[in-house]
């Protein structure tokens, strides 16, 4: 089983309402249905990925992480989960944000550029870093917003959210748990887990949404104001 | 023919007209009421003990209830076979499925060539306009009459489709789950736009009599054909004409004149000729209406998802194609984004392929594999 998921089944609640952001195959949910008996709902870019999960019994919505997000109504959730896809996001801080809307919890997972291969890597070779962890050239990765865990929970305190867990991953170990803001885990952590809730009771930073409001409804055809006139 | 019940060989195991009793007609959105109300239908397999593997199949527009058997009328496999059947993703052996065909429609329910009570001779534009959910009701009172209380499933493309989403609003108590291919949430400018051609072309035969052809012994072939080519384009995909027809000529060399040169004119004239010999030029109009009429959102205070609040214990499927024009994978996304909205369970996956909206008649891996899943799931999820 992958680090991340063994850790995400710790954390957990049996019975919870789980959204998997970026579910893939649906291994995750999956795992999670059986073992946590868990309502799972996916969103997958793929359609090979949604096939797949349709295939294993799990509700999945083909879509994408940085547009979809929006249509879900405020605290549909306990778990918003987003397993290393937040580098490649086009908006993560507004997709972190919409994570906590949705759901009471999110767990975010996030490669470390503070890694000391990373910044060894960069010193000697003076070039982007290409390691396990991130193994891309530069020209096609995937991963267009890296950050190190300080840029990470320097973003939380902004967006007001409370780290309620943290562990470091290592490929092929299991998971460390860890307190993020250490000088000493940037340097040491490959990539981290996240367990995280909104500091203020209501959701902050997204303009507060009637629950059906935010359907987006074909302007042209809309029959009210056509009566109205 | 009241409840009767004709076998035949094959996975057919049952069907036919069922006729109301008297004083069960059914109320209409427009305030009319229809009476007497009879629906035909086929069943294939069999109803299990428990009741709970009933599945509901909702015909698009110019089908009807022979999905699953050769069709009496053209001779032809039923319009779902590559669906039901052995192996399929609605085997009989596994579920009961129950394919119906619309009120207004002219396979053996109600509809404006039946006969009017009240002047003992075919409705014809006297027959009341109806809509998505009078089908809908009526397909309701019968799943009701026999002896079903929550399907499986209720399923359907295209019309079926909007069928399938009405049903959900309607009567969510009665389903367990809906699968919602290749529709729309209300029907666009450009759909209506399209129907109006149609129902012009029919209206503008001189064999129409003003819907009273019936009695008068003609039958508006010409305009009927005409709406079907004009409709059929829609169905395809500019991709799929192109491969299939390209500029291919039907002779060497051309005619210099007006006789089907190209290969896709004759085509179209052959889908027209041989539509008309199988549909009533006035359920044309009835069905292309109730089509129109449609805006699931507009019923509910103009926002969809009020459309699905009730329906949060069903479990949704919304498929699109991506090649399909007529109703675009941004509106199943619409209908998705609803349900999520209203706190639904759904799954949604838009099936890649260049064969435009009829896509869901014809074999695509994808789509099966898409269906067997969500099927599969659904009735392991049930106990079946």
């Amino acid at each position: 089983m992958r680090e991340d998921f063994a850790e995400i089944l710790r954390l957990v609640r049996p019975g919870s309402r789980v959204l998997d952001v970026g579910c893939e195959d649906g291994e995750l949910l999956d795992l999670l249905t059986r073992e946590k008996r868990v309502d799972g709902q996916g969103l997958e870019i793929s359609p090979a990925g949604v096939s797949a999960c349709l295939a294993k019994g799990l509700a999945v919505v083909q879509g994408d992480g940085d547009r979809d997000l929006d249509h879900f109504p405020t605290r549909a959730f306990d778990y918003a989960i987003l397993s290393k896809t937040l580098q490649q996001m086009r908006e993560p801080r507004h997709v972190l944000s919409e994570l906590l809307r949705i759901a009471d919890q999110a767990i975010v997972s996030v490669p470390n550029f503070g890694h000391w291969r990373m910044r060894m890597s960069l010193m000697a070779r003076g070039r982007m870093p290409e390691t396990r962890a991130l193994p891309d050239p530069w020209w096609s990765t995937p991963n267009i917003h890296l950050c190190t865990l300080r840029d990470f929970t320097d973003l939380c305190r902004e967006l007001d959210l409370r780290i309620d867990a943290c562990a470091a991953l290592t490929a092929g170990k299991s998971a460390r748990p860890i307190r993020p803001e250490g000088l000493l885990e940037n340097w040491r952590s490959e990539s981290a887990l996240f367990l995280l809730s909104r500091r203020t009771a209501e959701p902050t930073g997204v303009a507060p949404q009637n629950l059906f409001g935010d359907v987006e409804l074909p302007k042209p055809a809309a029959p009210k104001p056509r009566r109205k006139r | 023919m009241d409840g009767a019940v004709e076998t035949s060989p094959g996975d057919e195991t049952g069907g036919g007209v069922h006729r109301f009793p008297a004083g069960k007609g059914l109320r209409l959105d427009s305030g009319a009421r229809l009476e007497p109300l009879e629906v035909a239908y086929k069943t294939y397999g069999v109803l299990n003990e428990t009741r709970t593997n009933a599945v509901l199949v909702c015909h698009a527009l110019t089908g009807d209830q022979h999905a699953g058997s050769v069709n009496p009328v053209t001779g032809r496999p039923g319009w779902w076979d590559s669906v039901i059947g052995a192996g399929l993703p609605l085997d009989p052996s596994r579920y009961f499925v129950i394919a119906t065909n619309v009120i207004g429609g002219c396979m053996g329910s109600t509809g404006p060539a039946s006969v009017n009570p009240k002047t003992k001779a075919p409705y014809g534009l006297a027959f009341p306009v109806i809509t998505i959910a009078d089908m809908v009701r009526a397909q309701a009172m019968l799943v009701e009459a026999l002896g079903i209380e929550t399907l499986l499933a209720v399923v359907g493309g295209s019309m079926g489709g909007m069928q399938v989403l009405q049903w959900a609003a309607d009567y969510p108590q009665m389903l367990f789950s809906a699968v919602c291919i290749a529709a729309a949430p209300r029907h666009s400018a450009q759909n209506i736009a399209f129907h109006e051609v149609g129902r012009q072309a029919i209206m503008a035969d001189a064999d129409w009599r003003a819907g009273a052809y019936e009695t008068e012994s003609v039958r508006p072939e010409k305009g009927l054909a005409v709406a079907r080519m004009a409709a059929h384009i829609t169905y395809l995909s500019e991709a799929a004409l192109q491969r299939k027809f390209g500029r291919e000529l039907q002779r060497d060399g051309l005619s210099w004149g007006f006789d089907a040169d190209f290969q896709v004119e004759s085509y179209l004239r052959h889908q027209g000729a041989a539509f008309v010999d199988r549909f009533d030029a006035n359920s044309y109009l009835y069905i292309t209406r109730a089509l129109d009429y449609f805006d699931l959102a507009g019923q509910h205070g103009g926002v969809l998802a009020n459309a699905f609040v009730k329906a949060r214990g069903v479990r949704f499927c919304v498929l699109s194609f991506s090649s399909d024009w007529l109703y675009p994978t941004a509106e199943s996304r619409d209908i998705v984004r609803a349900l999520n909205a209203a706190g639904c369970r759904a799954s949604f996956v838009e099936i890649e392929t260049d064969k435009g909206h009829d896509a869901f008649f014809l074999d695509e891996p994808l789509f099966d594999g898409a269906l067997r899943g969500f099927f599969a799931s659904t009735a392991q999820a049930r106990g079946l």
